[in-house]
Protein backbone atom coordinates (compact mmCIF):
# COMPACT_ATOMS: atom_id res chain seq x y z
CA UNK A 1 0.00 0.00 0.00
CA UNK A 2 2.84 2.18 0.49
CA UNK A 3 3.19 2.11 -3.21
CA UNK A 4 0.06 3.49 -3.72
CA UNK A 5 0.68 6.42 -1.65
CA UNK A 6 4.01 7.11 -3.15
CA UNK A 7 2.35 7.14 -6.56
CA UNK A 8 -0.53 9.26 -5.51
CA UNK A 9 1.84 11.54 -3.63
CA UNK A 10 3.97 11.93 -6.98
CA UNK A 11 1.25 12.27 -9.30
CA UNK A 12 0.41 16.34 -9.32
CA UNK A 13 3.71 17.29 -9.42
CA UNK A 14 4.91 15.19 -12.12
CA UNK A 15 1.88 16.21 -14.31
CA UNK A 16 2.21 20.12 -13.44
CA UNK A 17 5.84 19.14 -14.35
CA UNK A 18 5.05 17.33 -17.87
CA UNK A 19 2.78 19.83 -18.87
CA UNK A 20 5.18 22.52 -18.57
CA UNK A 21 7.60 20.94 -20.06
CA UNK A 22 5.34 19.75 -22.77
CA UNK A 23 4.19 23.09 -23.21
CA UNK A 24 7.45 24.81 -23.47
CA UNK A 25 8.76 22.10 -26.03
CA UNK A 26 5.84 23.23 -28.53
CA UNK A 27 6.35 26.55 -27.79
CA UNK A 28 3.10 28.32 -25.88
CA UNK A 29 3.60 30.92 -24.22
CA UNK A 30 3.01 28.83 -20.65
CA UNK A 31 2.89 31.94 -18.42
CA UNK A 32 0.66 34.01 -20.21
CA UNK A 33 -1.65 30.76 -20.91
CA UNK A 34 -2.02 30.15 -17.74
CA UNK A 35 -2.90 33.59 -16.17
CA UNK A 36 -5.68 33.98 -19.55
CA UNK A 37 -7.16 30.65 -18.62
CA UNK A 38 -6.92 30.86 -14.54
CA UNK A 39 -8.96 34.12 -15.29
CA UNK A 40 -11.99 31.64 -15.82
CA UNK A 41 -11.68 30.13 -12.71
CA UNK A 42 -12.90 33.18 -10.46
CA UNK A 43 -15.86 34.07 -12.86
CA UNK A 44 -16.71 30.57 -12.30
CA UNK A 45 -16.45 30.48 -8.88
CA UNK A 46 -18.16 33.12 -8.62
CA UNK A 47 -21.09 32.22 -10.90
CA UNK A 48 -22.21 29.01 -8.51
CA UNK A 49 -22.68 31.22 -5.19
CA UNK A 50 -26.60 31.80 -5.79
CA UNK A 51 -26.98 28.30 -6.49
CA UNK A 52 -24.49 26.96 -3.64
CA UNK A 53 -26.38 29.24 -0.74
CA UNK A 54 -29.77 28.57 -2.39
CA UNK A 55 -29.34 24.53 -2.24
CA UNK A 56 -27.03 25.01 1.21
CA UNK A 57 -29.74 27.16 2.56
CA UNK A 58 -32.79 24.51 1.84
CA UNK A 59 -30.67 21.63 3.15
CA UNK A 60 -29.34 23.23 6.81
CA UNK A 61 -33.24 24.65 7.34
CA UNK A 62 -34.95 20.89 6.81
CA UNK A 63 -31.67 19.69 8.70
CA UNK A 64 -31.78 21.65 11.71
CA UNK A 65 -35.63 21.64 11.57
CA UNK A 66 -35.69 18.38 12.56
CA UNK A 67 -37.33 17.71 9.81
CA UNK A 68 -34.81 15.25 8.39
CA UNK A 69 -34.46 13.00 10.95
CA UNK A 70 -38.57 12.82 10.85
CA UNK A 71 -38.57 11.63 7.10
CA UNK A 72 -35.44 9.24 8.04
CA UNK A 73 -37.81 7.58 10.25
CA UNK A 74 -40.19 6.91 7.14
CA UNK A 75 -37.06 5.73 4.67
CA UNK A 76 -35.58 3.30 7.32
CA UNK A 77 -38.30 0.92 7.15
CA UNK A 78 -37.12 0.13 3.54
CA UNK A 79 -33.52 0.87 3.86
CA UNK A 80 -34.05 -2.03 6.46
CA UNK A 81 -35.61 -3.94 3.95
CA UNK A 82 -32.95 -4.08 1.71
CA UNK A 83 -30.30 -4.57 3.88
CA UNK A 84 -28.66 -1.62 5.79
CA UNK A 85 -28.08 -1.86 8.96
CA UNK A 86 -29.30 0.77 11.06
CA UNK A 87 -26.71 2.06 12.07
CA UNK A 88 -25.46 3.19 8.74
CA UNK A 89 -28.92 4.23 8.01
CA UNK A 90 -28.93 7.91 8.47
CA UNK A 91 -25.45 7.85 6.60
CA UNK A 92 -26.75 6.68 3.45
CA UNK A 93 -29.81 8.90 3.31
CA UNK A 94 -27.49 12.07 4.07
CA UNK A 95 -24.48 11.15 1.66
CA UNK A 96 -26.08 12.14 -1.42
CA UNK A 97 -27.78 15.48 0.20
CA UNK A 98 -24.76 16.85 2.58
CA UNK A 99 -21.21 16.15 1.74
CA UNK A 100 -20.02 17.54 5.58
CA UNK A 101 -22.80 16.14 7.04
CA UNK A 102 -22.05 12.60 5.80
CA UNK A 103 -17.89 13.19 6.56
CA UNK A 104 -19.14 13.81 9.68
CA UNK A 105 -21.57 11.00 10.35
CA UNK A 106 -19.12 8.79 9.32
CA UNK A 107 -15.86 9.84 11.26
CA UNK A 108 -18.72 9.55 13.91
CA UNK A 109 -19.14 5.98 13.12
CA UNK A 110 -15.88 5.02 13.02
CA UNK A 111 -15.10 6.93 16.48
CA UNK A 112 -18.28 5.13 17.46
CA UNK A 113 -17.85 1.27 16.23
CA UNK A 114 -14.18 1.01 15.45
CA UNK A 115 -12.14 1.76 11.98
CA UNK A 116 -12.05 -2.10 11.87
CA UNK A 117 -15.37 -2.96 12.78
CA UNK A 118 -18.14 -3.89 10.48
CA UNK A 119 -19.83 -0.65 10.94
CA UNK A 120 -16.81 1.51 10.71
CA UNK A 121 -15.45 -0.33 7.58
CA UNK A 122 -18.95 -0.03 6.42
CA UNK A 123 -19.27 3.70 6.39
CA UNK A 124 -15.99 4.27 5.60
CA UNK A 125 -16.54 2.58 2.26
CA UNK A 126 -19.90 3.87 1.70
CA UNK A 127 -18.45 7.18 2.15
CA UNK A 128 -15.52 6.82 -0.33
CA UNK A 129 -17.75 4.77 -2.98
CA UNK A 130 -20.11 7.59 -3.86
CA UNK A 131 -20.52 11.11 -4.27
CA UNK A 132 -22.22 14.02 -3.18
CA UNK A 133 -24.92 13.99 -5.97
CA UNK A 134 -26.95 17.20 -5.27
CA UNK A 135 -23.42 18.94 -4.59
CA UNK A 136 -22.52 17.72 -7.65
CA UNK A 137 -25.44 18.57 -9.43
CA UNK A 138 -26.05 22.04 -8.49
CA UNK A 139 -22.07 23.11 -9.08
CA UNK A 140 -22.17 21.74 -12.60
CA UNK A 141 -25.35 22.64 -13.44
CA UNK A 142 -25.11 26.05 -11.63
CA UNK A 143 -21.55 27.19 -13.32
CA UNK A 144 -23.11 26.93 -16.75
CA UNK A 145 -26.37 27.73 -16.08
CA UNK A 146 -28.47 24.83 -16.90
CA UNK A 147 -31.91 25.63 -14.99
CA UNK A 148 -34.11 22.11 -16.03
CA UNK A 149 -31.88 19.39 -14.94
CA UNK A 150 -33.90 16.29 -16.82
CA UNK A 151 -33.09 13.04 -15.15
CA UNK A 152 -30.15 14.12 -14.17
CA UNK A 153 -31.51 13.92 -10.30
CA UNK A 154 -33.43 10.52 -10.75
CA UNK A 155 -30.39 9.03 -12.18
CA UNK A 156 -27.86 9.86 -9.69
CA UNK A 157 -29.99 9.09 -6.50
CA UNK A 158 -30.69 5.27 -7.76
CA UNK A 159 -27.01 4.96 -8.74
CA UNK A 160 -26.55 6.25 -5.27
CA UNK A 161 -29.09 3.52 -3.45
CA UNK A 162 -26.86 0.67 -5.95
CA UNK A 163 -23.95 1.69 -4.54
CA UNK A 164 -25.15 1.04 -0.68
CA UNK A 165 -26.24 -2.40 -1.50
CA UNK A 166 -22.83 -3.04 -3.19
CA UNK A 167 -21.13 -1.73 -0.43
CA UNK A 168 -23.04 -3.66 1.52
CA UNK A 169 -22.75 -7.27 -0.07
CA UNK A 170 -19.11 -6.45 -0.89
CA UNK A 171 -18.37 -5.21 2.90
CA UNK A 172 -20.10 -8.69 3.99
CA UNK A 173 -17.85 -10.91 1.64
CA UNK A 174 -14.63 -9.41 2.74
CA UNK A 175 -14.76 -9.15 6.03
CA UNK A 176 -17.88 -10.81 6.94
CA UNK A 177 -20.32 -9.13 9.95
CA UNK B 1 -38.10 18.72 -9.99
CA UNK B 2 -35.22 20.94 -8.46
CA UNK B 3 -37.68 24.03 -7.67
CA UNK B 4 -40.26 21.76 -6.51
CA UNK B 5 -37.38 20.09 -3.79
CA UNK B 6 -36.12 23.09 -2.81
CA UNK B 7 -39.31 25.11 -1.89
CA UNK B 8 -40.21 21.60 0.02
CA UNK B 9 -37.04 21.03 1.88
CA UNK B 10 -37.02 24.89 3.09
CA UNK B 11 -41.23 24.83 3.80
CA UNK B 12 -41.43 21.53 5.36
CA UNK B 13 -38.52 22.46 7.36
CA UNK B 14 -40.21 25.88 8.39
CA UNK B 15 -43.53 24.44 9.32
CA UNK B 16 -41.64 21.54 11.01
CA UNK B 17 -39.72 24.05 13.14
CA UNK B 18 -42.83 25.70 14.54
CA UNK B 19 -44.07 22.18 15.80
CA UNK B 20 -40.89 20.91 17.16
CA UNK B 21 -39.81 24.32 18.79
CA UNK B 22 -36.59 24.39 17.09
CA UNK B 23 -37.09 27.66 15.09
CA UNK B 24 -33.89 29.13 16.71
CA UNK B 25 -32.18 26.48 15.41
CA UNK B 26 -33.58 27.42 11.58
CA UNK B 27 -32.61 30.52 12.66
CA UNK B 28 -29.16 30.15 12.78
CA UNK B 29 -29.51 26.74 10.13
CA UNK B 30 -30.29 29.82 7.40
CA UNK B 31 -27.48 31.90 7.63
CA UNK B 32 -24.68 29.45 8.50
CA UNK B 33 -26.23 27.67 5.34
CA UNK B 34 -25.39 30.83 3.39
CA UNK B 35 -22.12 31.15 4.67
CA UNK B 36 -21.02 27.47 4.06
CA UNK B 37 -22.09 27.75 0.35
CA UNK B 38 -19.73 30.82 0.14
CA UNK B 39 -16.85 29.51 2.14
CA UNK B 40 -17.08 26.61 -0.33
CA UNK B 41 -17.27 28.65 -3.18
CA UNK B 42 -14.15 31.26 -1.95
CA UNK B 43 -12.28 27.83 -1.35
CA UNK B 44 -13.18 26.64 -5.17
CA UNK B 45 -11.27 29.99 -6.16
CA UNK B 46 -7.75 28.85 -6.06
CA UNK B 47 -8.75 25.42 -7.10
CA UNK B 48 -10.08 26.49 -10.42
CA UNK B 49 -7.88 29.13 -11.44
CA UNK B 50 -4.08 27.09 -10.99
CA UNK B 51 -6.14 23.99 -12.74
CA UNK B 52 -8.06 26.00 -15.68
CA UNK B 53 -5.02 27.74 -16.20
CA UNK B 54 -2.85 24.51 -15.82
CA UNK B 55 -5.35 23.09 -18.46
CA UNK B 56 -5.16 25.49 -20.61
CA UNK B 57 -1.25 25.03 -21.32
CA UNK B 58 -2.12 21.31 -21.93
CA UNK B 59 -4.71 22.35 -24.51
CA UNK B 60 -2.68 25.21 -26.63
CA UNK B 61 0.37 22.30 -26.45
CA UNK B 62 -2.18 19.66 -27.75
CA UNK B 63 -2.02 17.90 -25.18
CA UNK B 64 -5.59 17.25 -24.41
CA UNK B 65 -6.65 16.50 -28.31
CA UNK B 66 -3.70 13.39 -28.15
CA UNK B 67 -5.00 12.26 -24.62
CA UNK B 68 -8.18 12.33 -25.96
CA UNK B 69 -7.12 10.10 -29.01
CA UNK B 70 -5.85 7.55 -26.70
CA UNK B 71 -9.17 6.79 -24.98
CA UNK B 72 -11.44 7.70 -26.87
CA UNK B 73 -12.78 4.12 -28.02
CA UNK B 74 -13.53 4.23 -24.35
CA UNK B 75 -15.94 7.26 -24.25
CA UNK B 76 -17.93 7.51 -27.59
CA UNK B 77 -20.45 5.17 -26.88
CA UNK B 78 -21.43 6.59 -23.72
CA UNK B 79 -21.15 10.15 -25.72
CA UNK B 80 -22.76 9.35 -29.13
CA UNK B 81 -23.83 12.71 -29.01
CA UNK B 82 -20.69 14.53 -28.75
CA UNK B 83 -18.38 14.73 -32.13
CA UNK B 84 -15.49 12.88 -31.97
CA UNK B 85 -12.51 15.73 -31.94
CA UNK B 86 -14.52 18.06 -29.90
CA UNK B 87 -12.71 19.65 -27.15
CA UNK B 88 -15.99 18.77 -25.01
CA UNK B 89 -14.53 14.88 -25.37
CA UNK B 90 -10.80 16.09 -24.02
CA UNK B 91 -12.14 17.55 -20.20
CA UNK B 92 -14.73 14.79 -19.93
CA UNK B 93 -12.18 12.03 -20.05
CA UNK B 94 -9.37 14.27 -18.52
CA UNK B 95 -12.07 15.01 -15.29
CA UNK B 96 -12.84 10.99 -15.45
CA UNK B 97 -8.69 10.45 -14.61
CA UNK B 98 -8.78 12.63 -12.26
CA UNK B 99 -11.54 11.57 -10.84
CA UNK B 100 -9.79 7.97 -11.34
CA UNK B 101 -6.67 8.98 -9.24
CA UNK B 102 -8.52 10.76 -6.66
CA UNK B 103 -7.30 14.16 -7.59
CA UNK B 104 -11.05 16.23 -6.48
CA UNK B 105 -9.89 18.80 -6.99
CA UNK B 106 -9.08 19.05 -10.68
CA UNK B 107 -11.65 17.15 -11.33
CA UNK B 108 -14.24 19.79 -10.49
CA UNK B 109 -12.67 22.34 -12.85
CA UNK B 110 -12.52 20.07 -15.79
CA UNK B 111 -15.90 18.92 -15.27
CA UNK B 112 -16.72 22.46 -15.38
CA UNK B 113 -15.27 22.89 -18.42
CA UNK B 114 -16.67 19.99 -19.99
CA UNK B 115 -19.94 21.05 -18.74
CA UNK B 116 -19.43 24.36 -21.19
CA UNK B 117 -18.58 22.56 -23.76
CA UNK B 118 -21.77 20.29 -23.57
CA UNK B 119 -23.77 23.78 -23.39
CA UNK B 120 -22.36 24.33 -26.53
CA UNK B 121 -23.03 21.58 -28.17
CA UNK B 122 -26.49 22.01 -27.28
CA UNK B 123 -26.93 25.51 -28.84
CA UNK B 124 -26.23 27.12 -25.43
CA UNK B 125 -30.08 26.06 -23.93
CA UNK B 126 -30.22 25.92 -20.37
CA UNK B 127 -32.10 22.67 -20.78
CA UNK B 128 -30.18 19.83 -19.74
CA UNK B 129 -28.82 17.47 -22.90
CA UNK B 130 -28.89 13.50 -22.64
CA UNK B 131 -24.74 14.03 -22.79
CA UNK B 132 -25.01 15.94 -19.46
CA UNK B 133 -26.79 13.51 -17.98
CA UNK B 134 -24.67 11.07 -18.66
CA UNK B 135 -21.56 12.76 -17.49
CA UNK B 136 -23.42 13.71 -14.28
CA UNK B 137 -23.92 10.26 -13.59
CA UNK B 138 -20.30 9.46 -14.16
CA UNK B 139 -19.54 12.34 -12.08
CA UNK B 140 -21.45 11.57 -9.01
CA UNK B 141 -20.74 7.85 -9.04
CA UNK B 142 -17.09 9.23 -9.03
CA UNK B 143 -15.10 5.91 -9.40
CA UNK B 144 -11.85 6.13 -7.04
CA UNK B 145 -8.92 4.14 -6.97
CA UNK B 146 -7.84 5.75 -3.73
CA UNK B 147 -10.07 7.46 -1.38
CA UNK B 148 -8.28 9.36 0.51
CA UNK B 149 -10.20 11.18 2.94
CA UNK B 150 -11.55 8.24 4.47
CA UNK B 151 -7.99 6.39 4.36
CA UNK B 152 -7.22 9.87 7.08
CA UNK B 153 -10.30 9.28 9.20
CA UNK B 154 -9.44 5.52 9.20
CA UNK B 155 -5.57 6.67 10.70
CA UNK B 156 -7.09 9.05 12.86
CA UNK B 157 -8.71 6.53 14.56
CA UNK B 158 -5.62 3.91 14.43
CA UNK B 159 -7.26 0.99 12.34
CA UNK B 160 -4.71 -1.89 11.95
CA UNK B 161 -4.96 -1.63 8.09
CA UNK B 162 -6.37 1.84 7.12
CA UNK B 163 -6.21 0.78 3.74
CA UNK B 164 -7.90 -2.20 3.38
CA UNK B 165 -11.21 -0.82 2.70
CA UNK B 166 -9.52 0.39 -1.06
CA UNK B 167 -10.32 -3.11 -2.53
CA UNK B 168 -14.04 -3.37 -1.30
CA UNK B 169 -14.49 0.65 -2.13
CA UNK B 170 -12.93 0.26 -5.22
CA UNK B 171 -15.70 -2.58 -5.95
CA UNK B 172 -18.82 -0.64 -4.62
CA UNK B 173 -17.66 2.64 -6.84
CA UNK B 174 -17.73 0.58 -10.08
CA UNK B 175 -21.03 -1.19 -9.51
CA UNK B 176 -22.26 1.89 -9.14
CA UNK B 177 -20.74 3.73 -12.05
CA UNK B 178 -22.36 0.77 -13.81
CA UNK B 179 -25.39 1.12 -12.53
CA UNK B 180 -25.61 4.58 -13.19
CA UNK B 181 -24.93 4.26 -16.30
CA UNK B 182 -27.48 1.89 -17.08
CA UNK B 183 -30.60 4.00 -15.53
CA UNK B 184 -28.58 6.81 -17.78
CA UNK B 185 -29.48 4.71 -20.54
CA UNK B 186 -32.95 3.74 -19.54
CA UNK B 187 -34.04 7.03 -18.95
CA UNK B 188 -32.19 8.30 -22.10
CA UNK B 189 -33.90 5.80 -24.54
CA UNK B 190 -37.20 6.34 -22.97
CA UNK B 191 -36.42 9.94 -23.71
CA UNK B 192 -35.86 9.48 -27.06
CA UNK B 193 -38.72 7.43 -27.61
CA UNK B 194 -41.02 10.56 -26.49
CA UNK B 195 -38.99 12.50 -29.13
CA UNK B 196 -37.37 14.33 -26.69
Amino acid sequence: MEFVSLISLWMIPSLIGFILLYGTYKRVPTYESFVEGGKEGISIAFSIIPFLIGMLVAISVFRASGALEYFMGFLKPFLDFVGVPSEVAPLAIIRPISGNAALGMTSDLIATYGPDSYIGRLAATIQGSTDTTLYVLTVYFGAVGIRKMGDALKVGLLADLVGFIVAIVVVTLFFGK
Amino acid sequence: MVNLIWVFMTVIGIVFAMFNGTMDEVNKAIFSGAKEAVTICIGLISVLVFWLGMMKIAEEAGLLKKFTALFRPLVTKLFPEVPKNHPAMGYILSNMMANLFGLGNAATPLGIKAMEELKKLNGGKSTASNSMITFLALNTSSVTLIPTTVIAIRMNYHSASPTDIVGPTLIATIFSAIAGISIDRFFYYRRLKKGG
